[in-house]
């Protein structure tokens, strides 16, 4: 079935590039820091995908920042939300940053452009959603700026639209696969990156100061999730691989309310606007679980709650396993005009009427609260100490700043791509305006073409889908909103087996142009090196916190665990783990009960 | 819970697997002269998309299939293609809608480079030409500028663009003319032409009424068939015609 087209391997042509700043990915977070960069100085945007495909479009509901313009509201407000939302797991110094500087960051996207949707008087409406409060926990308020629900489909065209008018340098469809560094020890400082080009199968070395990661999320290690296809992990990965540290790793939400089977979102603003949870015996069950906030409580509770009622027999349908999203009670205009995007979701991939069936929901794999740990400048940090490695910038959702800890409350993100894509990208240009050009060895290429070749020439018997079929299942089985020692050591063994087969996979298809039969092989190394830091993580935090739920651990120990997890690559590949602290603040711990 | 009884039902009718025969246009530059047909057979549930259905090919069959996707759910824009002879996004098409054979196919008027793969460079550069960006010179301050409901719904439809180029690919005049711009530049025009808050509505309604712009379009209807977002792309193009008419200011 399969045609032979030519193995071009020992051919490969490297191009050079020299750059200020180089950023990788073209999400909300790469593009809100290349709008900092641009016109200031040579910087190259590289992205796997075209900018307006990134994952940040697929955000429904909306952006928290407290502007008060419906309702009363202070940005302290938010921060106390945040933290108690974190499990307190959260750098209370952070967190007061990004809830600052929200009102600025919305403020920014309006002028660039932004179509919001507006009270009557012409203001940035807002709604509420998820673990938002007014005063410390008193009753739900309306802090979510949103514009219809496709708030993250307008954050990215309209980031595109500032890049497109100042000029930005993109490099579309070019999949960085490694990071450059000069010097060693203290010395050590970010150097560039190397990119492989899909329409040619070129290389290309970009030399650079300054290099900021934004590759977004890595959901596809989970069975059912509402990430895209490309949400691999890659620039975590591969920093992983070179010595950087990952933090927080054990900590993944998981959505309440994803499309049953599929993981398709249905956005929280969705309850934001009344929609009810019910069990297959028809039970509003979140009245039960968080009497005060109900169906509007964190996601990791509802979630819980969910998986609580399936386990015992309360789901629905044949197999007793989802709940309803329940609509039907709402007026249909309002249905029409706040949730036009996820009514059509259900329609498609269901066949049901959101006015009128309840909707069968799951909760589905959504946000990576782990990930390369920066301080609040985007400045990636390497150690518990805070030791930062010159020239090396994260932000977005492939980042840990922390502010969401072990639990990120809804808005948050898009919050985060905003306030610390602009701070990565200023301290980003401001350290490039003050050092010389690295230099780059005439072999930086060369670990990438060889492993290109190798996958390409392999006869190996093992299939990459498969193998990232086996993984997905795995995790969603044993690692995902409900753990334990058990579950954990399962995923590990299998995990274990799938990374020797891993070495055995080969590919159809050995040409050049186009090959996403390679860059899958490639992506599936990522999953498979961040599942075993997330499970590492898991199994050794012996406690409930956020979305790492222990059932063998139910409760929080703050005495022992109130610290960040750094999982390092030792040179066997195997996982080492140090801790840091927690960054304390006006906020102390407290039970979590809403 | 009467309807979602009826409604799980209609779901299990959904879950029985069907033989999808699957006709797709290939095109490989390192071997091929000209594009070629090859025939696939892959067991489905009619809930299943095309997208679903170029899957199980690639990673069943044969991973040399090349095709663009990245968010599965019609939001991202990357797998615009032609299904039985016309252009949808392979994501939110399911079999149970378009049948259990299909011919699938390159999107025309941009330059295939492998098999679904087309060029779309010259696409963005159109997008590109027509300013799309927001223009206003005033200092609004620290604080957002007012926008009532009434402005901010004149443009709301053109908003929803994905720039999956469904539209711009299905319209003969695209086909036949490299110079117009095509569909989806002109609605991504209209966003901000129709945008109370922006001040360069005289230089884009100049830049429409160019012999690139507007007034090629002949009301074929067909991009507003084709987008996947439910936008009434002719209606935009008429809207900004009749703005160069009349209300040029
Ligand atoms: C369905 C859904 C709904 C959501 N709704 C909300 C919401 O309402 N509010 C909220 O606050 N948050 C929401 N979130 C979360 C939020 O949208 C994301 O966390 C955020 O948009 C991530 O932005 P990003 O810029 O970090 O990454 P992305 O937007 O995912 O961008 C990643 C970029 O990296 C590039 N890239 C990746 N790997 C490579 C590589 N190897 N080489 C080159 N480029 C690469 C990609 O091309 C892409 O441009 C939602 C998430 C999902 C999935
Ligand atoms: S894969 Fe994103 S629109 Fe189809």
């Amino acid at each position: 079935m399969v045609r032979e087209n030519p193995c071009k391997t020992g051919a490969v042509n490297i191009h050079y590039h020299s750059y200020d700043a180089v950023i990788v990915g073209a999400g909300g977070a790469g593009m809100r820091a290349a709008i900092e960069t641009a016109g200031k100085m040579r910087t190259a945007v590289i992205t796997k995908l075209y900018p307006t495909r990134s994952h940040t479009g697929a955000a429904q509901g909306g952006m928290c920042a407290a502007l008060s313009n419906v309702e009363e509201d202070y940005w302290e407000w938010h921060a106390f939300d945040t933290v108690k939302g974190s499990d307190y797991l959260g750098d209370q110094d952070a967190i007061d940053v990004m809830c600052r500087e929200a009102i600025d960051a919305v403020v920014d996207l309006e002028h660039f452009g932004l179509p919001f949707s507006r009270t009557p008087d012409g203001k940035i409406d807002q709604r509420r959603f998820g673990g938002h409060t007014r005063n410390h926990g008193e009753a739900p308020v309306r802090r979510a700026c949103y514009a219809a629900d496709r708030t993250g489909h307008m954050i990215l065209q309209t980031l595109y639209q500032r890049c497109v008018a100042s000029g930005v340098n993109f490099f579309n469809e070019f999949q960085v696969f490694d990071v450059l560094f000069e010097g060693e020890g203290e010395d050590r400082r970010a150097a560039g990156v190397v990119a492989y080009e899909m329409a040619t199968g070129d290389l290309h070395v970009f030399a650079s100061k300054g290099v900021l990661f934004a590759t977004g999320g890595f959901g596809r290690i989970f069975q059912i999730s509402s990430n895209a296809h490309t949400l691999t992990g890659d620039g975590p990965a591969l920093l992983f691989a070179r010595g950087i540290p990952l933090e927080d790793m054990e900590f993944y939400q998981f959505h309440p309310t994803g499309i049953y089977g599929i993981g398709i979102l249905l956005t929280e603003g969705a309850r934001g606007e009344g929609g009810i949870l019910r069990n297959g015996l028809g039970e509003r069950f979140m009245e039960r679980v968080a009497p005060t906030v109900k169906d509007l409580a964190p996601r990791d509770m509802v979630s819980r709650a969910i998986h609580a009622e399936i386990r015992e027999g309360r789901g629905a349908g044949p197999n007793k396993d989802y709940v309803y999203l329940d609509l039907t009670h709402l007026p249909p205009e309002q249905i029409d005009a706040k949730l036009p995007d996820i009514s059509g979701f259900v329609r498609t991939y269901l066949g049901l009427e959101p006015k009128t069936d309840p909707i069968p929901i799951q909760p589905t794999a959504h946000y990576a609260m782990g990930g390369i740990p920066t301080n609040v400048n985007g400045e990636v940090v390497i150690d518990s100490a805070g030791t930062v490695l010159p020239g090396l910038y994260a932000a977005g959702e492939c980042a840990c700043v922390s502010v969401h800890g072990a639990n990120r409350l809804g808005t948050n993100s898009l919050l985060d791509i905003n306030v610390f894509g602009r701070r990565g990208g200023r301290r980003m240009a401001e350290y490039v305006a003050g050092v010389d050009h690295p230099s780059v060895g005439k072999e930086a290429a060369g670990d990438v073409r060889d492993r290109i070749e190798q996958i390409k020439a392999s006869n190996g018997k093992e299939k990459v889908a498969a193998l990232r079929a086996e993984l997905q299942q795995a995790m969603m089985r044993d690692a995902s909103v409900v753990r334990t020692a058990e579950s954990l050591e399962n995923a590990s063994r299998v995990l274990a087996e799938l990374r020797e087969r891993y070495r055995d996979i080969s590919i159809d298809d050995k040409g050049s142009v186009f090959n996403f039969d390679l860059t899958e092989a490639i992506e599936l190394g990522s999953l498979l090196d961040l599942a075993g830091t997330l499970l590492a993580g898991a199994m050794a935090r012996n406690e409930s916190r956020g979305a790492h739920w222990r059932d063998d651990y139910p409760v929080r120990d703050d005495a022992n665990w109130m610290k960040h997890t750094l999982a390092y690559r030792e040179p066997d590949g195997t996982v080492r783990l140090e801790y840091k602290p927690v960054v304390g603040g006006r906020y102390q711990p407290m039970e979590r009960k809403y | 819970m009467e309807t979602a009884e009826a409604g799980a039902q209609a779901q299990d009718a959904m879950m029985q697997e069907v033989e999808v025969h699957l006709r797709i246009k290939r095109f490989d530059p390192d071997v091929d002269k000209r594009p070629h047909w090859e025939e696939y057979f892959v067991k489905l549930k009619p809930s299943d998309t095309v997208l679903t259905a170029l899957h199980t090919v690639k990673w069943t069959i044969d991973g040399t299939l090349s095709f663009r996707r990245s968010c599965a759910h019609g939001v991202c824009g990357s797998d615009a293609m032609m299904i039985n002879g016309v252009n949808r996004l392979g994501c939110v098409n399911l079999i149970s809608d378009v049948g259990t054979s299909l011919v699938i196919e390159p999107v025309r008027g941009l330059p295939v480079i492998k098999d679904l793969v087309v060029d779309m460079e010259p696409f963005f550069a159109q997008y590109r030409s027509v300013m799309p960006y927001l223009i206003n010179a005033d200092d609004p301050g620290y604080t957002e500028r007012r926008q009532s409901p009434e402005d901010r719904a004149r443009f709301d439809d053109t908003t929803k663009c994905i720039l999956c180029g469904a539209c711009s690919t299905s319209c003969p005049v695209y086909w036949a003319n490299d110079q117009y711009v095509g569909p989806a530049a002109i609605v991504n025009a209209h966003r901000f032409i129709f945008d109370s808050r922006d001040q360069a509505r005289a230089e884009r309604l100049e830049i429409m009424n160019q012999k690139s712009g507007v007034w090629r379009c002949r009301t074929a209807f067909n991009c507003t068939d084709a987008c996947p977002r439910g936008i009434k792309v002719t209606e935009a193009i008429e809207e900004v015609k009749r703005a160069i008419l009349y209300d040029r200011s």
